[in-house]
């Protein structure tokens, strides 16, 4: 909310720097986001008189006005259309700084001869001034404005643009702002005049009000003047409106925006004369009901949207926008004036169903207090009085069927220490709350008081609540700093916690760079995924608004969002991308939160090395990506096998699933081809993925310490002759099956001329060793012949020659 | 036969002296030590001298073969320093090459932040919890004292899942905060509670160089019977400490959060301009990095705990900011676009 600092100080005096009251307020909760200086940059600018207007001798749209500034008058060329005599103006010597009204930047104003005349100095546009971005017309003062007078010292300003807290609703207004001011400085707050003379009819004898739904209307108060002149509110009023921010519109729309500001409280003018029955009925909207708001919309109502009605018609949205039929014109000369209090949410489902926001609406959903009504109400029946011209109708009308008895609330010293680590003192205390307009009594002991929240606000229920007025106000700093103490809560490191650390750390050290990317994915880059599209099972969930097509779903995979950043991290790589994601994936499931299944996905593209001086310029293979995943298994400590995979995205003869347990938790292959084309990749690309959440149960635990022999192993080599669908892990299992057989690798591998077609060979190294005892060569050449027979006999294997 | 002798040895030190290769030096052994010698003769001939001789001779040629195999020793390493200095002399290499590469990848700088918050709240007894980013509305807000309509739902712009249960309500979301994590901590933990949920957080928002969907926070919680903000005060100031620096000021301010009472918004000093004000934080010298407070005790009541027993504190924090301000990284979406160019920085 912007406040200027010259109408806060109609209500509290504030003698503190703009920026250590900034300060002061920021503490105690109001934040003042910037502040700006109206005038700040006006030297040379001083309040004149037009005195004269004559022709330019050669220009038909240029006017040579003559300004008085109290003794001295000069002569300047203006183009401006609304030139008057007698206007009050701004006017800018040579040499004052001014923001160009074209290019909008600071210059400094120079004498300049316009079609052959000399313009000594120059009349004002409010943006020139930087009061506004008007620049059509000169600016007029108002005719109080002192010819003479620097014009920062009759209308320069300081204007604080503060953020309030949606709790203080009461903040949302000047006088708010005072209140807080007082508080903290220790200065009284004076409220504006609110009395006025009443005409001798009462206003219930003209108007009555009934109030059919309370729960959505507690409070309704109105007043009524007569007799009201519609015209333009006076300049100070209307000073003060655009400094807000607002517009003026006219007398009586600016009162009631002025009060808003003022008071929080916002307010409604009725046309009296428009109210048929002379009756105000607060109701729901009836099935079907239909109003013309004063926008000119016509507008279906919903029957839990709350309406003013007279006995006729809806003739307003409460606390949303006027109607139509019942809006203050030129022709209005009475005034029903409403300052009422609705149930927030009613307001906001109205407002938001209709796309309405409103200044009126943010006060009314934060619940300004119902307690406001009455004093508003007074303070801008005195300005249609005053301004306006009118008469008011004698009293006022309240219906206040929502009104609570309100319970002083218990205060102690000894919660204020249990809850900030400091007991202020019961003085401090109630002198703390006093200053902010709270009741304050004694309790039932001396260490305890009994406090009632002032009638503005409406965020004061528990003890805690008075706690924080007293901290905030006395300040956080007299909160001393400790260290939490004893006990200590028990330590459980959650161990998938520890798992994903473990994982990312270690291909982290292989070369991977961790990526971090949105959970939300396109249905476009799912499809990519698949080489013959079809229905994802289950369905990815999906956004109620997505924000853009890329990112409609929850991703039910990392691939997707992880292929993409490969591809465009390759358009400027030469050595190759090697990246890994380890995050969520979510998988609807019925009639609970998705399953939040924790993911690992690696991929990699581009030579083996990174190419050197030295060579080593190979393309990856499956291998590498396979042997990346035996080594994190390996680091992980956790037994993992391979089995043929069948993953679509992979290409379909290079790729196994990865097995712990039995259990298939993973993939590892080369990507489809025409996936990676989907994607716009050309070059090979491996990827795996692991399930962490299904691996976690195998990594939980210790393997126990196994001995070191003390005994030597025998290495011996074993070249064998097998037919070419024979797997490395066929001859293997059967090799570790002899139970001398610690080790077993292969080193070589050969097929081609020198084998008879359908042939291959596969050369192991094999261990033996005891823990018992230094093997004998026969003991090795046993096991190394019963080895081979089993071979032969099973797999058709053959020693090669 | 003695005077030979002493021939013998005086030729044979000279002539070692002025060996300087291996095979010269084989050959001096075998001419000098070796079976057909003049030394080993004399030796094998000792036994056909009279007794006296014989023992003269005898001591005398086994002093001097001592004296030669001491000296061939001698030779054979002060040779075979020379080569190995010569031969270091020869291997010479150009050392600006570049060395050979083990393959190094980096976690991501917002990882390797969490990581550092960790065990720094982990020191201070917390335990780090993990809780679900899709969540229900109870979680997320209603068991946060932010009913439907409440204000503060505006300031959390919403992703909800498109699935309404049988009332037709929309009651599923993204979590939009960490504290959707702090019922649950009460749900299955008792008193003494310390608990930090770090996370994604999502927020329905455009994407520009301050604001992205998705972004990271952790939310810290402690539970127990005598909590006070002096503590809140103490664990946050030493977080700050640890994190920032010890010469970084740190201030608390009143602020509103709907699950707090008070409410508490912590500001460091601005590392730009040390306090006096520049356009990184906005000219007050201050930079905001966490909203805290003591727990309310509505949120006490529905964790199933009596506020007048137990009191709580309770933070939130957005982690990206901390390496946008440590690093002066100007744009957010850079955590999030995989560039390596970017990420290999850190």
């Amino acid at each position: 909310m912007k406040v200027s600092l010259s109408w806060l100080k109609d209500y509290v005096d504030i003698k503190l720097p703009v920026d250590e009251l900034a300060r002061k307020l920021a503490m105690a909760g109001t934040e003042v986001k910037a502040w700006q200086a109206i005038g700040g940059r006006w030297e040379g600018i001083v309040v004149g008189q037009i005195t004269a207007i004559n022709p330019h001798p050669n220009a038909d749209r240029l006017l040579l006005p003559t300004i008085d500034l109290a003794g001295e008058e000069r002569a300047v060329v203006c183009g401006a259309p609304n030139l008057k005599i007698g206007d009050k103006v701004a006017f800018a010597h040579v040499g004052a700084k001014l923001i160009d009204g074209h290019s909008g930047e600071l210059i400094s104003l120079e004498a300049a001869k316009i079609r052959g005349v000399i313009s000594q100095g120059m009349v004002c546009s409010e943006k020139e001034l930087g009061i506004s971005d008007s620049h059509e017309e000169i600016m007029v003062l108002p005719a109080e404005a002192p010819v003479g007078t620097p014009l920062a010292d009759y209308m320069g300003d300081t204007i604080l643009d503060l953020d309030i807290t949606p709790n203080r609703p009461d903040c949302l207004s000047v006088i708010g702002i005072a209140r807080e001011i007082a508080a903290l400085t220790g200065q009284e707050v004076r409220l504006p005049k609110d009395d006025y003379d009443e005409s001798a009819t009462t206003i219930d004898s003209q108007v009555a009000v009934e109030i059919i739904d309370p729960d959505l209307c507690p409070r309704y108060s109105a007043s009524l003047v007569k007799g009201i002149k519609i015209g333009s509110s006076p300049p100070w009023m209307q000073q003060r409106l655009i400094a807000a921010g607002m517009r003026p519109i006219n007398n009586i729309v600016d009162i009631t925006n002025y009060v808003m500001l003022e008071y929080g409280e916002p307010l409604h003018a009725f046309d009296y004369n428009q109210i048929r029955g002379r009756k105000i009925i607060v109701r729901r909207a009836k099935k079907g009901e239909v109003m013309v708001t004063l926008d000119g919309s016509k507008r279906a109502l919903a029957p839990d949207m709350l309406v003013i009605a007279d006995t006729e018609r809806a003739v307003a949205l409460a606390g949303v926008m006027g109607g139509y039929d019942s809006e203050v014109t030129d022709n209005t000369t009475a005034i029903f004036l409403e300052a009422a209090s609705f149930n927030p949410p009613s307001i906001y489902e109205t407002g938001n169903s209709l796309g309405l926001p409103s200044e009126a609406r943010m006060r009314f959903e934060r619940g300004i207090s119902p307690g406001v009504t009455i004093p508003a109400l007074k303070r801008a029946t005195q300005l249609l009085v005053e301004i306006g011209g009118g008469q008011a109708a004698k009293g006022f009308i309240d219906a206040y069927p929502g009104q609570k008895k309100e319970e002083p609330i218990r205060l102690r010293a000894s919660e204020s220490k249990r809850l900030l680590g400091v007991e202020f003192s019961v003085k401090q205390m109630k002198d703390t709350l006093s200053s902010l307009g709270f009741e304050v009594k004694a309790g039932a002991s001396g260490a305890e008081l009994l406090a009632s929240a002032p009638y503005w606000r409406s965020d004061i229920s528990l003890e805690e609540d008075l706690i924080e007025e007293a901290a905030r106000i006395i300040g956080y700093d007299e909160i001393p700093t400790t260290m939490l103490g004893q006990p200590v809560p028990p330590h459980n490191p959650s161990p998938m916690l520890r798992l994903k650390s473990q994982v990312s750390r270690i291909l982290a050290d292989y070369g991977f760079q961790e990526v971090i990317t949105f959970s939300l994915t396109g249905m476009d880059a799912l499809n990519k995924l698949m080489p013959q599209p079809h229905a994802l099972e289950p369905e990815p969930l999906r956004m109620t608004k997505p924000m853009t097509a890329e990112q409609e779903y929850l991703r039910p995979t990392l691939r997707a969002n992880l292929l993409t950043a490969l591809e465009s991290n390759l358009r400027h790589e030469e050595n190759g991308v090697r990246l890994f994601e380890l995050g969520r994936v979510y998988h609807r499931r019925k009639n609970d939160l998705p399953l939040e299944p924790e993911i690992v996905c690696g991929v990699l593209a581009g030579p083996r090395f990174e190419p050197s001086w030295r060579g080593g310029n190979e393309a990856l293979d499956f291998y590498d990506a396979k042997g990346i995943v035996e080594r994190l298994f390996g680091q992980l400590g956790v037994e993992v096998s391979f089995e043929a995979g069948s993953d679509e995205s992979l290409h379909p003869f290079k790729q196994a699933a990865v097995v712990v347990g039995g259990k298939r938790l993973g993939v590892v292959g080369e990507l489809h081809p025409k996936v990676a084309d989907a994607f716009e990749i050309a070059e090979e690309v491996y990827l795996f993925e692991v399930d962490l959440m299904a691996l976690l149960p195998f990594t939980i635990g210790h393997k126990m310490f196994q001995p070191i022999s003390r005994f030597p192993a025998v290495v011996r080599d074993m070249a064998l002759v097998v037919d070419v669908g024979v797997s490395n892990a066929q001859v293997q299992a059967i090799m570790r099956g002899f139970p001398l057989v610690t080790e077993v690798s292969l080193f070589d591998l050969y097929s081609g001329e020198q084998l008879p077609a359908g042939k291959k060979s596969l050369a192991y190294r094999i261990s033996y060793q005891s823990p018992k005892h230094t093997l004998t060569d026969d003991e090795v050449n046993k096991v190394q012949q019963q080895i081979l027979d089993k071979l032969s006999k099973q797999l058709g294997a053959s020693l090669r020659g | 036969m003695i005077s030979e002798l002493e021939q013998l040895i005086s030729n044979a030190l000279m002539e070692l002296e002025t060996i300087t290769g291996d095979k010269e030096l084989e050959a001096w052994r075998v001419r000098y030590l070796g079976k057909k010698s003049q030394l080993t003769t004399v030796l094998r001939g000792l036994a056909g001298l009279p007794v006296e001789e014989r023992k003269r001779v005898g001591a005398l040629a086994n002093r001097i073969k001592a004296e030669l195999e001491n000296g061939y020793e001698q030779k054979t390493q002060l040779l075979r320093e020379d080569q190995l200095v010569s031969a270091v002399g020869a291997e010479s290499l150009d050392i600006t090459l570049p060395g050979r590469l083990l393959p190094g990848g980096r976690l991501h700088p917002i990882t390797q932040t969490i990581n550092e918050i960790h065990e720094i709240f982990v020191s201070m007894g917390f335990q780090v919890m993990e809780a679900p980013e899709v969540e229900w509305d109870y979680y997320n807000f209603e068991a946060l004292n932010i009913p439907h309509h409440h204000p503060a739902r505006d300031s959390m712009a919403t992703l909800w899942v498109d699935q309404k249960n049988e009332r037709g309500e929309r009651n599923m979301l993204l979590r939009t905060h960490n504290t959707a994590g702090d019922i649950r901590a009460m749900e299955i933990m008792k008193p003494p509670i310390r608990v930090v949920t770090t996370g994604k957080v999502y927020r329905y928002e455009a994407s520009d160089a301050t604001h992205v969907p998705m972004f990271y926070q952790i939310d810290g919680f402690a539970v127990d019977k005598n909590i006070t903000m002096a503590e809140l005060k103490g664990t946050l100031y030493e977080f700050a400490r640890r994190f920032f620096g010890e010469e970084r000021k740190v201030r608390f301010r009143c602020d509103y959060f709907p699950f707090v009472e008070p409410g508490v918004e912590m500001a460091i000093e601005c590392g730009v301009c040390r306090g006096k004000g520049c356009r990184l934080c906005g000219n007050s010298g201050w930079i905001e990095i966490l909203g805290a407070g003591m727990t309310h005790p509505k949120v006490l009541e529905r964790g199933g705990l009596d506020p007048k027993v137990y009191s709580s504190f309770a933070f939130g924090m957005g982690i990206d900011r901390l390496p946008m301000l440590r690093y002066g990284i100007d744009d957010i979406r850079l955590f999030y676009g995989s560039d390596l160019r970017f990420l290999r920085q850190f």
